[in-house]
């Protein structure tokens, strides 16, 4: 079984994000970009499915600029076999990424595409739910523990109101969320192994997707700024402000 | 227009290529999850933390610049980036990553026997072995030709008398590379814990560096077979050969520690509201920034092109020397500053400028003093040893 891990080129999660002066995105230039944090949870799953014995290949692929080889590079290191960059200028929104996705399960058949539950700098949350209408297959967003048997996968998802299991029928498209694992520190020898694991490119042209914008971004700004906080001298006079202020 | 990177005034970060910059956030990442959570409290109690070493050894840090024998065979700048995110930790889990690397694995690669090589190399690569370098003596380290620890010839065997100070690692070594004074000058000895008569015993009260051990070594007529004799050197260069390596990575590492208390300072003089102003907009705080910014910028520039140097086979001690002299004072300067900055804060562990100030004072000493490596760079313009 092979798994597809797609993968998104983000602002750090450790960086202070910054809007741009003229408010048409934020500030990227300069500033450390890395593999969506919930991406690469989904590919230390899929590492570890495979270090199981459960799958032969975990593949990554990315969307985007010559910039996000370097993820799809740091995905390598990871560990995963092998790597599709599918090249565009123009960043994509979540229903044709999911469109081009389909387009690589053609290609490759995977078992499992295992995505992020969401991406942190647009927070869409879409992708892995469209991929699997697309694709008319089974979905376990928000995955929390994954256990795999005879063509079949068990997933705790993370809901509201806890945790929920379910079984689905593989192939399958699966969302990590947060506690599903923490990833591997990546070994510098295994960052010179990957120089010489296969990166593949793909125009967006030759895969034939229709790439209509779904959505205009209008503007972006800052948020607030927090206002002065206060220091209460006791628990009483703590809760005290919390009636004032109707929060308890 | 953008704004610059504070911390990387230049875009440095744009001359790596893909893997110095995958090793240098791998490096990272490592330092931000496992080591600043624990660090802070380890300075406060003189406690060096060996429960990293095992991950340390995974990542692949332990000579990572040595081919083969389990190492990873990266590049110097590879290595100078490997020592600016553990320095931007701490002082002392770059010294451990130093010592071990370039102190010990390189003598034994690069004079050892092969049987030594076989038999150190992988299992200081794993972290299962700690090494630690005597060079030192308590009589005065920055004149090492003047060395008493002696070693003469009996048999098959070598006897060991003397003693050195100020060993890194002494204490949790499994073994020591100690340089001695021989009828055929000085050579390169690997003296195991157990021999009879070896003893290394910690530095206590140290203000500086106290998170990481330092240790006097006593050799009480300790007999060395001739096996554990390095064969491939005599004579005062292997060891400066061996600090030569060292010192590289003391050119990198202090620039961490001054992006860690810039950084701090930076986020701390925007918050910090005094005089219905942020400290930041005054004059004279923004002329120390911008001078903090100056100095590691430079700093970074020369760091990188010093290792362009090593990797292209044209690097010369007088080189090194500059800039350990040059980068290890501006970071000092750096700390020291921002500790001034941060005000009553800065002088509590709460905040990162006085634990790097401090540990910068080992650095400034080890390795050659910069009175020094000042004199080194004296000796290149004009043809005149002063020391
Ligand atoms: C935390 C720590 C860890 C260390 N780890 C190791 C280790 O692992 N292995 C090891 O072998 N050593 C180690 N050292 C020793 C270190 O390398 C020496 O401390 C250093 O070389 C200076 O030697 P010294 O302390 O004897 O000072 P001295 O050599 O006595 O110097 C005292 C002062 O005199 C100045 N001076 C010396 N000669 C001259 C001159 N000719 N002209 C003008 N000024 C001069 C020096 O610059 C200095 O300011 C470590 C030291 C420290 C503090």
């Amino acid at each position: 079984m092979k798994i597809l891990v797609p993968i998104k080129r983000v602002v750090d999660y450790n960086v202070r994000v910054r809007v741009k002066s003229d408010g048409s995105g934020v500030e990227t230039e300069g500033v450390k970009m890395s593999i969506n944090p919930f991406d690469e949870i989904a590919l230390e799953e899929a590492l570890r499915i495979r270090e199981r014995g459960e799958a032969e290949e975990v593949i990554v692929a990315s969307i985007g600029g010559t910039d996000v080889q370097q993820q799809l590079r740091t995905g390598l290191a990871m560990g995963a076999d092998r790597a599709i960059h599918v090249e565009t200028e123009t960043a994509p929104q979540p229903l044709t990424v999911a469109r081009i996705l389909l387009k690589l399960i053609e290609r490759e058949s995977p078992g499992i595409v295992f995505l992020g539950k969401q991406a942190i700098d647009d927070d869409c949350n879409q992708t892995a739910q469209m991929l699997a209408a697309l694709w008319d297959r089974p979905q376990a967003t928000f995955a929390s523990r994954v256990e795999l048997a005879d063509g079949k996968a068990t997933v705790a998802r993370e809901v509201d109101a806890g945790l929920e299991t379910i079984e689905i029928e593989l192939p399958a498209v699966m969302s990590s969320d947060l506690r599903l694992n923490e990833p591997r520190f990546v070994k510098l020898p295994d960052i010179m192994k990957a120089k010489r694991k296969p990166l593949d490119v793909i125009a967006i042209a030759d895969l034939g997707v229709e790439q209509g914008a779904g959505f205009e971004m209008l503007a972006f700004e800052p948020p607030p700024k927090r206002g002065g906080g206060k220091v209460v001298g006791s628990v009483a006079e703590l809760v005290d402000e919390l009636k004032n202020r109707g929060l308890l | 227009m953008s704004a610059v990177n504070s911390l990387d005034f230049f875009d440095i970060d744009s001359l790596l290529d893909d893997e110095e910059r995958m090793i240098r956030d791998s490096v990272g990442r490592f330092v931000d999850d496992r080591a600043l959570p624990l660090i802070a409290e380890c300075f406060d109690q003189g406690r060096f933390p060996a429960e990293l070493i095992p991950e340390i050894a995974e990542l692949g840090l332990l000579g990572s610049s040595l081919e083969g024998y389990g190492c990873a065979g990266l590049n110097a700048v590879s290595y100078g980036l490997i020592c600016q995110e553990l320095e931007r930790g701490d002082s002392g889990l770059r010294s451990f990553v130093s010592v071990q690397s370039s102190l010990c694995m390189y003598p034994i690669h690069a004079f050892g026997s092969e049987a030594q090589r076989e038999r150190w190399l992988p299992a200081m690569a794993r972290g299962e072995v700690i090494g630690c370098f005597g060079l030192t003596e308590p009589h005065g380290g920055s004149d090492p030709a003047n060395m008493k620890t002696h070693a003469r010839r009996d048999g098959d065997d070598w006897i060991l008398n003397g003693a050195k100070m100020w060993i890194t690692n002494g204490t949790i070594a499994d073994i020591a590379i100690v340089w001695a004074r021989t009828d055929d000058g000085i050579q390169g000895f690997i003296v195991e814990k157990d021999f009879p008569g070896y003893e290394a015993r910690d530095v206590h009260h140290k203000m500086s560096l106290r998170a990481s051990i330092t240790s006097e070594l006593y050799f009480d007529n300790v007999r060395v077979p001739e096996a554990n004799r390095l064969p491939g050197v005599s004579g005062l260069k292997g060891p400066l050969s061996c600090l030569s390596q060292a010192r590289f990575g003391i050119c990198w590492g202090p620039l961490g520690a001054a992006v860690a208390c810039l950084k701090e300072v930076l986020d701390y003089t925007a918050d910090r509201v005094l005089f219905k102003r942020p400290l930041s907009a005054n004059q004279a705080v923004q002329v120390r920034l911008a001078d903090m910014a100056r100095r590691l910028a430079s700093g970074q520039l020369l760091a990188l092109q010093l290792g362009r140097l090593k990797d292209s086979g044209r690097i010369k001690p007088a080189q090194i020397s500059m800039a350990k002299w040059n980068n290890v004072r501006l970071a000092l300067d750096i700390a020291r500053d921002c500790r001034d900055l941060l005000g009553g804060s800065g002088i509590t562990l709460e905040y990162v400028a006085i634990r790097h100030m401090l540990n910068l004072e080992s650095v400034i000493t080890y390795e050659g003093t910069e009175t020094i490596h000042q004199l080194v760079v004296g000796r290149e313009l004009t043809g005149h040893n002063a020391f």
